[in-house]
């Protein structure tokens, strides 16, 4: 098979201008079989990118963030997962309904992934440059010689210092954070279009953190990447992301432009993480907490999932579960791409 | 590395001499006279027995017995039998048979043991699995002993398919049977071993990276997942390497075997205690340089283990 | 000369957080409680758990099963010499005239008594120098480690025919003591292995910089974690002690007549098997089922106690 008949059957290259966002998630939903019951992970959970832009998934762990982004990835373990509805579109093409061997020559090459403990997502018994090369020997049929330079070459963008003499280095030989550096050289190796980061930075020093978001933001930049930010830490996300969409048990509640969800939350939820970051001119004041605990995925409340927790709810919280309402201005002009699932989302906003 | 070497070499002297003395002081001390096993019915004259004595150094204490036996084996002089055959000579008359024998059953340990394994691993919870599970729950809980004296009834005798016992001309067809009853136990436990590994290191996150990257599921399994879950396995066959010629008696016993099994058992019987220990300090030689070899082999296979 | 032992998934010690005494203590309860509660719910436990039960009985009563006894004068008639199986005699007679029956039975007990003597034997040994071991560190955990080594060093075949060779009369006594002597070493290493990877842990730092005593430590905080994979391995290694005994028993040199072990009758009842498989048949199924038995309990009992397969 040549390198042309292996492209005809993927959806069109970058180039080619596009309408549309490069990927839509459409009402998903995904399960996972326990012996405690159902877990529902995912409940309806929609959201876009397109090339260049960087969507934030805020939520805390057991929200369904990173589900979300393993079944995109179709990394997802099927069982116990099980996807029961939803449409993943990549260019306007439903992932879900491809054949796993055109969904195996989009990882990787289209859409790839970069994980939270890159110590444990490298493999330990291969060195570096070979992992990293294996995405062209495998993908593009490169030679073990060719593969090795375009390795160095990698470590080498990514600001690896004597990428040439550690490339036969083995991943516990590096710090964490050039660890995180090689998981996201591999990620970009094949320049695709779409990147999904989970969690990249939870497991690095304060410091190093804002080093591997910065080479992240900045390789994004250079190749128009499309990028989705998972992650339960608000400091990371206001400096690179675009949109922000905030989970809770499974659903989206809150979406917006990142300042603008900064400035005026729309969902009592959001606005408890908020309060909840300590700031310096609140100095002395008690810190903010959201009381209580999120909910076990295998029991979600009735009517909206956060209602248990929030100062806010009302009868109707109980029994009706909020959509995701279009946010609108004082004066009723609608607010572009900001949404929130809650019943009294205009209250918040003022409040 | 050399000096990683070096050390463990340096560990491995005490074990060597203190696994000797045991057997020494075992066997010479606790056993009878060696002379009236020597004599036999005949009584020796007194400047004969006095003759003896200084010859093999029995008025002297034991740790000068001791000393004097293993600077002979160090030199290669593993003393002779009372009826004056050098034990050496024995030695490559029985150690040759039981090397084929083990190293048949560590073949069919290796090969079958990872297959087995690595199928009912990626067939997690299906019919094979179960399969495997059940066949190797069953080897290790039937004695080797009833194992080997059923399959050589009715494989040998009744069905005739393989010789019954050892023959020196068709040594490979007359060990089939008795090197797979030697593997029998082993080969299930490095079956289970293989499966767990390889079930560990599937669900392992490095794994789900080579899903990530892109790569084929062969490619996934075949070299990331089995890669790392190799690494116990190889080193358990490494330890079986020694434990199976060690364990060769009942197997020896079974199918008559002019093996060292055998040849120890009988030694043991007639008292003849320059062989016992002559064999038995080789046996441990093997054992102590298997565990080296897995030493090496594991630092070899896994990076993250340091020489230091 | 690192780790040969042949159970590579040993339960690794809880190794968590907490360096409060209460987190701990309830930690170790809850791994207790969580282990009980999968034990009853798996077919495996509950099986051989009835059948060990069964053989206990077995060697306790054996006179609750039949009504003669083996040992009674009489009991072998050579004119019954490897009849078949009939009425009255449902496993038939060996070659010296003695019903199967009765022997198998009468069997069960020194199988048990061999490999619960053994067990515990070697569990306290090995369990107590470990724990010394682990604890004291030093020129003392080398000495025993280096001992240990030494003893891993000798085959447990070629160590029972040496050893054994040195009593006139085998029995079950001095096949346990031997078994023993040379099985002590693989307990001993988990035990060590399990105290040194606790003795880390932040709990019992924590509880050494309050001051507790070193005895207080090692019966509190060390041992009731380090407690669950010996038990693990004395359960496995009872069957493995019960199917040795027979080993060297079958050779010749383990219990001898006119002492009763399957071992034995398996030994005797070879040659014959073809015309006569009831001599062998019986004895070996009691033999598989009992090892089977243990085995499957140990395998269950660390499923429970393995945190890692929750």
């Amino acid at each position: 098979m040549t390198l042309i008949d292996k492209a005809a059957d993927l959806p069109a290259p970058r180039s080619e201008p596009d309408s549309g966002p490069l990927l839509e998630v459409r009402d998903l939903h995904v399960e996972f079989r326990t012996n405690e019951g159902v877990a529902k992970a995912v409940n309806g959970v929609s959201y876009s990118v397109s090339a260049g832009e960087t969507l934030a998934v805020l939520g805390e762990s057991g929200s369904g963030k990173s589900v979300t982004a393993q079944t995109i990835m179709g990394i997802l373990d099927i069982p116990p997962g099980k996807i029961t509805k939803g449409e993943i579109l990549y260019r306007g093409q439903d992932l879900l309904k491809m054949s796993s061997e055109q969904r195996r020559k989009i990882r990787g090459r289209k859409i790839a992934m970069i994980f939270q403990d890159a110590l444990s997502a490298l493999n330990p018994v291969f060195s570096v440059g070979y992992q990293l090369g294996e995405m062209y020997r495998k993908h593009q049929g490169a030679s073990r010689k060719e593969a090795k330079a375009r390795a160095i070459e990698l470590m080498d963008r990514v600001r690896i210092p004597a990428a040439k003499q550690r490339v036969g280095d083995y991943p516990h030989q590096f710090s964490g954070g050039m660890r995180q550096r090689i998981m996201i050289a591999m990620a970009m190796a094949l320049e695709p279009d779409l990147i999904i980061a989970d969690e990249p930075t939870t497991a690095l020093d304060v410091t190093v953190q804002a080093q591997v978001m910065e080479l992240l933001a900045e390789l994004q930049r250079e190749y128009n990447m499309g990028l989705i930010l998972i992650t339960h830490d608000m400091g990371v996300v206001a400096d690179v992301s675009d949109k922000i969409a905030v989970m809770y048990a499974g659903r989206i509640v809150e979406t917006a432009p990142v300042h603008e969800l900064y400035r005026r939350p729309a969902h009592p939820y959001t606005k408890g993480l908020l309060n909840s970051i300590p700031r310096l001119d609140q100095k002395g004041q008690e810190l903010y907490v959201i009381k209580g605990l999120p909910p076990t995925l295998t029991n979600i409340p009735p009517g909206c999932a956060f209602q248990p927790r929030c100062p806010m709810a009302q009868d109707v919280c109980r029994t009706d579960i909020p959509p995701l309402y279009e946010v609108k201005d004082a004066d009723d002009r609608a607010m572009p791409g900001r949404g929130s699932a809650c019943h009294f989302w205009k209250e918040t906003l003022d409040g | 590395m050399g000096r990683y070497l070096v050390r463990r070499l340096l560990q491995a002297i005490p074990v060597l001499l203190g696994a000797t003395l045991i057997i020494f002081l075992l066997v010479f001390a606790l056993s009878g006279d060696p002379l009236q096993a020597l004599a036999g019915d005949r009584r020796l004259s007194p400047a004969v027995a006095a003759q003896l004595r200084e010859q093999y150094h029995l008025d002297d204490p034991w740790y000068v017995q001791y000393w004097y036996y293993m600077s002979g084996v160090f030199s290669g002089d593993f003393g002779e039998t009372y009826t004056g055959r050098e034990v050496s000579e024995i030695m490559s008359e029985r150690f040759p048979v039981t090397l084929k024998l083990t190293g048949l059953a560590f073949l069919i340990e290796a090969v079958l043991g990872v297959l087995a394994g690595v199928l009912a691993a990626l067939r997690k919870g299906k019919f094979l699995d179960q399969l495997v599970l059940l066949s190797t729950l069953l080897l290790i809980s039937i004695p080797i002993f009833v194992l080997g004296s059923v399959l050589q009834l009715m494989v040998g005798v009744k069905w005739d398919l393989l010789p019954v016992t050892y023959k020196d001309e068709e040594s490979f067809t007359s060990l089939l049977m008795p090197a797979f009853v030697l593997a029998s136990i082993s080969t299930a436990y490095l079956a289970r071993l293989m499966r767990t590994s390889l079930m560990e290191s599937m669900r392992a996150d490095y794994v789900r990276t080579a899903v990530a990257k892109g790569l084929r599921r062969e490619r996934v399994i075949g070299r990331h997942a089995v890669r790392t879950a190799l690494i116990p396995v190889v080193t358990y066959l490494g330890y079986d390497l020694g434990s199976l010629m060690g364990g060769a008696i009942i197997t020896e016993q079974i199918f008559n075997i002019p093996g060292v099994g055998s040849q120890l058992f009988q030694s043991v019987y007639l008292r003849e205690q320059t062989t016992v220990v002559g064999f038995v300090t080789v046996l441990i030689l093997v054992y102590i340089a298997a565990n080296l070899l897995v030493d090496i082999l594991y630092a070899v296979l896994d990076p993250r283990i340091r020489y230091d | 000369m690192t780790d040969p032992t042949a159970a590579p998934t040993m339960p690794a010690p809880g190794t968590t957080d907490g360096a409060d005494e209460q987190a701990k203590s309830e930690r170790v309860a809850s791994l207790w409680s969580d282990a009980r509660r999968d034990l009853v719910r798996n077919p495996i436990f509950l099986i051989s758990a009835v059948i060990i039960l069964g053989l206990i009985v077995l060697s306790v009563a054996p006179q609750l099963f039949t009504e003669r006894s083996p040992y009674e004068k009489g009991f072998c008639q050579l004119s019954n010499s490897m009849e078949p199986p009939k009425s009255g005699h449902p496993f038939g007679y060996d070659v010296q005239g003695c019903d199967v029956y009765t022997r198998t039975i009468y069997g069960a007990r020194n199988s048990v008594i061999v490999g619960i003597l053994t067990s515990a034997m070697t569990s306290m040994v090995g369990g107590v120098l470990g724990l010394i071991a682990g604890l004291r560190g030093g020129w003392v955990d080398t000495v025993l480690s280096r001992i240990t080594e030494i003893f891993f060093a000798i085959p447990l075949m070629l160590g029972g025919l040496l050893f054994l060779s040195m009593f006139d009369t085998g029995n079950v006594y001095t096949v346990a003591l031997i078994l023993m002597v040379l099985g002590w070493p693989s307990v001993f290493r988990i035990m060590r292995g399990a105290v040194l990877s606790n003795k880390h842990n932040d709990y019992v730092i924590a509880a050494r910089a309050l001051g507790a005593g070193t005895w207080r430590i090692a019966t509190r905080h060390v041992l009731p974690n380090a407690i669950a994979p010996v038990i693990v391995l004395s359960t496995i290694n009872l069957g493995i002690y019960i199917s040795a005994e027979a080993a060297l028993s079958y050779l010749g040199i383990g219990v001898q007549s006119p002492n009763i072990s399957w071992g034995l009758m398996i030994a005797d009842a070879q040659s014959r098997f073809l015309n006569h498989p009831h001599m062998l048949l019986y004895p070996s199924l009691f033999l598989s089922v009992t090892v089977l038995a243990f085995i499957m309990l140990g395998d269950a009992v660390r499923d429970a106690l393995d945190p890692k397969l929750r």
